[in-house]
């Protein structure tokens, strides 16, 4: 099939969906790329880079999408796109599916297959394709660097001899990946880094990266599924505030990155924690686009406030686009190859695979999104359900009706009465031993650990040597010279066995260690 | 002194039990064992002590030379020959209690009647039948163990009558000696009978392919322990019988713990040929390339893996590999990151084998997981290396449904960032059926001898 890569057509994007070597790899799937000269500029790819991986190259986006089955993206096509795009071909883009239902509609009407990297369940699986993930991992390097550049003073604290520079000090709300990014980046320049987050199980996460790590005194759990956070109670929200107000006092620096999904990002940083901060301070929002976590954010300015300047750029990927575009590239190449899995240049768009499920959006001219909710935050389930589905069989075959089980029990006992009329009752007495015996055996063994279980069958050898006492008392019964021979050996193979069985055990066991 | 016999047998009995108890645990195992030792001890002594103080010499010896040859078994055995031992062990039992069931049945001393002479002739047929059972079975699978005997499923053609016509004969016979009384008649049945049975043990095992012997040595294990509740019931002795119970139900839910690992039902384990016919299914299917990997290469992947999980097979215990896997482990280990050994079932010739492996060469316990701990975690794995496992981490178990060995539960390991193969060739494994693991994109070959391997990567790897 072949794939289209044209120049990105929004104004301010300079990222590119393919880079020369993605292209290669592409081909290697058995795929064909054309791309639009002057593709990758923006990105420092020049079109000598994509013809010499083995793309062709064309001369505009008209000649490109001509006969393009795939088409590959970074923002969603606008209209004028498109119209250019044939009917019957798939598109993989950002296309924020849950905004632009238009789009999507349009898109089935022309039949256009389309599958929106944002909608990507973000299981572990998954990752390697998970274009969000490293757009905001860029987003949050960025938003540092924007702040340095902003800001007056050095990141790290020195003492010279002009005098001694104190440290920045930089807070980041929401430890997504943005958010770490950003920890790990600042820190990285010697600042002292705080970070919140309504999600207690990030915690670990920003310690690691070598952040302090806020909270509030109030207790709630704010983890909402799929790695985004949830809307907190009202109590929360005041405590979470006074907090910020306390440390708006402190901090040089603040990266916002909250955002939850489906709903306008939280207003985090009021109009009155900005007018609280040292002048020269800086903000940075990473939510712009959402409506902002700042009161004073414009979506892609940076503006000035008492002192304060507040950075509301949208695309700050875009902003590293080398960067981002190589990485972008390398998701979309693991998305093909996920959806290619013949490596035969044909892609299947296949509704069982939980994936590609998740990032198709138009199919065979219908919207197909939302997708059926993804099960969890994390990626375990998706493999137990697979498991469950492999042991069915046997779950099922194995239960027993309560009338088979009425039946089983009534031939029992009536074996056993049978048995009780015509024995000795001195086989009843040691058959009830016997019996109880095997349970006693039953609820024991099942305790025994798998590992021990080679040991298990050493000592249970040994034990099974105590045949040795029954040899031993035809030994004394001073029979016949023929049995003695018989019970001498039966002592000498079970000896074997005792010894043997219980020395080897005990060797076994003295290597386990913790 | 009859009461002090049985109170010191009840003693021993409860050591028993409360040594099976102990092996829950890592922490309570030795003990365990030692509660084993102290009542096996107490038996004897027990045991020893009523009777005819003019046999104590040849008791002596007879013990004594036993207890040489079990103590140089013991210490001479190489960890990685465990099942073969194991089995050897089983088939003493099955040869004790053959030779016990012979002379109770020669012994007359015992004057029965009645129904109680019915009920002791049975129990002395039974216990030779399973003895005799257990001793030819044990004996063929220590063969095949050990190599002198291929590890092939024997099929005869009509197999199934053949067992089905030594079962028929034997109860015929039984139905003919259990009445009778002691003469040249029940002494050629009960001969005739032994032979059948020693041939049954052996037409049994040899059906069974070597990828099964987890089962076989569990299954002959709880026939040793029938034989011992048998031949205590012969003797009217109750603390063989509760060890032979004790035995026998452990040895079945070790079978049971095997088969369900393999997705197998007993019945088919024990009717044998696995591997020999569902072969042609699947076999050569298989497309794509392997690609090999270098020293160089894979040490350069570890130094880079954050987390690693290493899955042996019964190839490290043929390479003798542990100590290296140990070493290799220890390493990446003090390099910072996360090393965990994930274990299947059936790795191996026996239950718990790569434990025991594994433990030899001083590898913590409480990082060796087992699959169903495990699996969950490999699709978060950076590297996984596979040591000689071959059907165990075969994904045509989950992916194809027409595999020999589909719905069998396997390691997931496909699902971990790289997989590195350690394995001298490409042969199937002994299961008779290709690997497509081999072939997966993210699955790197490095063969040769998985010892020599490691020892290589290990002096190659930066991380001190």
């Amino acid at each position: 099939m072949i794939i289209a890569i044209i120049k990105e057509s929004a104004p301010e994007e300079a990222r590119v969906a393919a880079t020369p070597a993605s292209v290669k790899r592409l081909l290697a799937l058995g795929f064909s790329v054309n791309v639009e000269k002057g593709a990758g500029i923006g990105a420092n790819f020049t079109d000598q880079d994509y013809q010499q991986a083995g793309a062709k190259l064309c001369n505009n986006p008209q000649a490109c999408l001509e006969k393009a089955e795939i088409v590959l993206k970074v923002q969603a096509p606008s209209l004028d796109e498109l119209a250019l795009i044939p009917s019957g071909a798939t598109v993989i883009a950002f296309l924020k599916p849950a905004q632009e239902a238009g789009l999507l509609k349009e898109m089935a009407a022309r039949n256009i297959n389309a599958l929106a990297v944002e909608t990507i369940p973000r299981i572990s699986r998954a990752q390697k394709l998970d274009a969000l993930s490293s757009m905001a991992n860029i987003a949050g390097y960025r938003a540092v660097i924007e702040a340095a550049h902003n800001f007056g003073r050095f990141f790290t604290g020195q003492i010279t001899a002009a005098g001694k520079v104190p440290p920045a000090k930089v807070l980041v709300i929401g430890a997504g990946v943005a958010g770490l990014s950003a920890i790990g980046t600042a820190k990285s320049m010697g600042a002292i880094v705080r970070a919140f987050d309504t999600r207690a199980e990030v915690r670990e996460q920003v310690e690691s990266m070598g952040a302090e790590f806020l909270t509030v005194a109030v207790e709630e759990e704010g983890g909402g599924g799929g790695g985004y956070a949830k809307e907190m109670s009202k109590a929360f929200i005041d405590a979470e505030m006074a907090l910020f107000r306390q440390q708006a006092k402190e901090v040089d620096i603040v990266i916002t990155t909250a955002l939850i999904p489906g709903k306008p990002a939280p207003k985090l940083w009021l109009a009155d924690m900005v007018d609280s901060m040292a002048g020269g301070s800086v903000v940075v929002d990473l939510a712009a686009e959402n409506g902002g976590n700042c009161d004073y954010t414009e979506a892609g300015q940076k503006v000035l406030k008492n002192g304060v300047k507040v950075i509301g750029y949208t695309n700050l990927p875009s902003r590293a686009a080398a960067q981002s575009s190589t990485l972008y590239a390398t998701n979309l190449y693991h998305l093909l190859s996920d959806l290619t899995p013949q490596k035969d240049g044909q892609i299947h768009i296949n509704f069982d695979d939980e994936v590609i499920r998740g990032a198709t959006v138009v199919n065979a001219g219908e919207v197909t999104f939302p997708p059926p909710a993804p099960k969890i935050p994390v990626a375990a389930p998706s493999q137990k359900a697979e498991t469950q589905v492999a042991s069915k069989p046997a779950a099922t075959k194995k239960k027993t009706s309560p009338l088979a089980l009425c039946i089983y029990w009534l031939l029992a006992g009536g074996l056993l009465l049978a048995l009780g009329r015509v024995a000795p009752a001195d086989f009843v007495a040691h058959f009830t031993v016997f019996v109880l015996a095997i349970f006693i055996g039953w609820q024991v063994i099942w305790k025994v650990s798998h590992a021990l279980h080679t040991p298990l069958m050493s000592v249970t050898n040994a034990i099974s040597g105590i045949v040795v006492v029954g040899a031993l008392l035809q030994v004394g019964g001073m029979a016949s010279t023929l049995i003695m021979l018989l019970a001498f050996v039966a002592v000498l193979v079970a000896s074997i066995n005792i010894f043997g069985g219980f020395l080897v055990t005990y060797r076994m066991l003295k290597m386990f260690r913790r | 002194m009859n009461g002090i016999i049985s109170m010191a047998y009840l003693f021993a009995a409860v050591m028993f039990i409360l040594s099976l108890g102990g092996l829950s645990s890592h922490e309570t195992a030795r003990r365990g064992n030692i509660y084993g030792m102290v009542g096996m001890a107490v038996a004897v002594i027990a045991t020893i002590a009523g009777i005819n103080a003019g046999a104590y010499w040849l008791i002596a010896i007879a013990m004594g030379v036993g207890a040489l040859i079990g103590i140089l078994l013991a210490r001479r055995v190489a960890m990685t020959q465990m099942p073969e031992m194991v089995a050897l062990l089983h088939s003493f039992v099955g040869l004790a209690a053959v030779l016990i069931g012979w002379g109770g049945y020669l012994d007359q001393s015992k004057m029965l009647v009645g129904a109680a002479h019915v009920v002791h002739n049975s129990e002395i047929y039974l216990g030779i039948f399973i003895g005799a059972i257990t001793l030819t079975g044990s004996l063929v699978a220590f063969g095949k163990l050990k190599g002198f005997i291929s590890g092939k499923p024997l099929t005869l053609p009509a197999r199934h009558w053949l067992n089905l016509a030594a079962v028929v004969a034997t109860i015929v016979l039984a139905v003919r000696f259990i009445p009778a009384d002691l003469s040249n008649t029940t002494l050629i049945d009960l001969s005739i009978m032994t032979a059948i049975a020693l041939l049954l043990g052996i037409h049994l095992i040899a059906a069974i392919g070597g990828a099964d012997m987890p089962v076989v040595i569990s299954m002959l294990n709880s026939y040793s322990g029938w034989a011992a509740a048998a031949t205590g019931f012969m003797l009217g002795n109750d603390l063989l019988i509760v060890t032979g119970a004790l035995v026998g139900s452990s040895g079945a839910i070790l079978s049971y713990i095997m088969c369900r690992g393999m997705n197998r039902s007993f019945v088919s384990v024990i009717l044998g040929g696995f591997g020999s016919d569902g072969s042609v299914v699947a076999a050569g299917e298989v497309e794509g390339e392997a690609v090999a990997t270098s020293f160089d290469e894979l040490a350069a992947d570890l130094d880079v893996a954050d987390s690693v999980i290493i899955v042996p097979g019964f190839g490290m215990a043929v390479a003798h590999a542990q100590q290296a896997v140990s070493d290799l482990a220890t390493k990446l280990v003090k390099a910072g990151k996360t090393v965990r050994f994930g274990i299947h079932p059936v790795a191996g010739r026996l239950p718990g084998h790569m434990n025991v492996l594994l433990a030899e060469a001083s590898v913590p316990y409480d990082i060796v997981l087992e699959m169903d701990e495990i699996n969950e975690d490999f699709s978060a794995t950076d590297l996984v290396l596979v040591i000689g496992a071959n059907d165990t981490v075969n994904p045509d178990a989950v992916e194809k449904p027409g595999s020999p060995i589909a719905g069998m539960p396997v390691l997931e390991v496909w699902k971990a960032g790289r997989v590195v193969v350690l394995k001298r060739s490409m042969a199937s494994g002994y299961a008779g059926v290709a690997n497509p693991l081999f072939y997966k994109e993210n699955t790197r070959m490095l063969f040769g001898d998985a010892k020599e391997s490691l020892q290589s990567v290990l002096g190659k790897l930066s991380a001190a």
